[in-house]
Formats: C-alpha cells, sequence, structure tokens
C-alpha cells in the first residue's frame, strides 16, 4: 500500500454496471516524506467516508476490487484507510536513487 | 519477497475491516547492502517488527490473505519476517 491525498471526485453516470454505487476519487501517489509522486489515479473509495484533502492509504492491483462491496468488479485502485497519524524516521542517508 | 527497514507507523481509525486491530508500518525497501533503494511500502506486521529492524516484505495478494486467513480482503503487502544477517 502506498500514501496519497485525495485531490477530488470523479462523477461517471454511465460506466459498466458492477460499478453502480461505487465513490470514485483522484489520489496523488505520495513519497514517504508526504511530497507528490507519480502521476493521480482515480481510485475508489473502499472506506466510503474519504475525502478531498485528506492523508489517505491505498492498494493498488487485483486486490482493489476486493475492498469492494462486490469483489468482481474493474477497479484497479481502492483507498482502504484514512490516516490519522503518521510517524515516520527520516532516512538515515542522502543516498536516495529512483 | 523484499527487504526493508522498518521507517515508521502509521495509525488509522477509519479504515476498511480487514486492517481493523492490524499494526501497519511504513517500510524503506533496501538494496543487499542495506541502504534505501528508493519507495517504500505500507504493510500490515503479522511478526510484531519495530522502527529500525530490517524486514522481509511479502507484495503479493494471494499468500497475504492465505496468511490473513481471509478469503477476499484487498491486502497484499506483508511483514513477514525479521532479518537477523544478510
Amino acid at each position: 500500500m502506498q500514501l496519497g491525498e485525495v485531490i477530488g471526485t470523479v462523477v461517471a453516470t454511465e460506466k459498466t454496471p458492477d460499478l453502480d454505487g461505487v465513490k470514485f476519487l483522484i489520489v496523488q501517489p505520495l513519497t514517504r516524506d508526504r511530497e507528490p509522486t507519480g502521476r493521480p489515479v482515480v481510485a475508489a473509495d473502499g472506506v466510503a467516508m474519504a475525502g478531498p484533502g485528506e492523508l489517505v492509504y491505498f492498494v493498488a492491483s487485483r486486490e482493489a476490487a476486493q475492498a469492494m462491496p462486490e469483489p468482481f468488479v474493474p477497479v484497479d485502485h481502492a483507498i482502504v484507510g484514512i490516516v490519522d497519524q503518521l510517524d515516520v524516521t527520516p532516512l538515515p542517508t542522502k543516498r536516495r536513487k529512483r | 519477497m523484499k527487504l526493508a527497514r522498518v521507517a515508521g507507523t502509521v495509525v488509522s481509525t477509519i479504515n476498511e475491516p480487514t486492517f481493523d486491530d492490524q499494526k501497519l508500518l511504513l517500510c524503506d525497501y533496501l538494496s543487499p547492502d542495506g541502504d534505501p533503494s528508493g519507495g517504500y511500502v505500507i504493510a500490515v506486521d503479522v511478526v510484531g517488527a519495530g522502527v529500525g529492524e530490517t524486514v522481509l516484505i511479502l507484495d503479493e495478494g494471494t499468500g497475504a490473505r492465505q496468511i490473513m486467513d481471509k478469503k477476499v480482503a484487498p491486502i497484499r503487502a506483508l511483514v513477514v519476517g525479521i532479518v537477523d544477517d544478510v
């Protein structure tokens, strides 16, 4: 799972019927230090309570769909928790390769 | 599986029920010589690891669900071991 910040909402009326009732949010993936990294993704809201501005963690790939009430749905990113507190020690070295 | 070092904890009260009563650790991936190799993962701890420890990360859904004893769960990353020596 990765950290992300919810930066928007997505409304889609016309969609595959499996996705009826699923709430979609735009999530900006974050680094461990809460810096934006990579492109934003559209994620299903697996907790049904996330909203813009919130720090969340999300799961990607096949497992994302299993956060939905019906697990066999076409979903590839899902928010599975809202972060209350994040305690992270600084990286020991500055040699960060990416 | 991948080597990682536990960098901290993630606390949440509103979460998918799979994560109720689970400890979430933020872990930096390591190269075999112990330097951060870039990237991190938030993983459920099933072995009782702590901050600063080198751990083994399983990042695969079916195996993770098997360990968590769940048929359906949106979970992929687990801390499955504490590394003594590399």
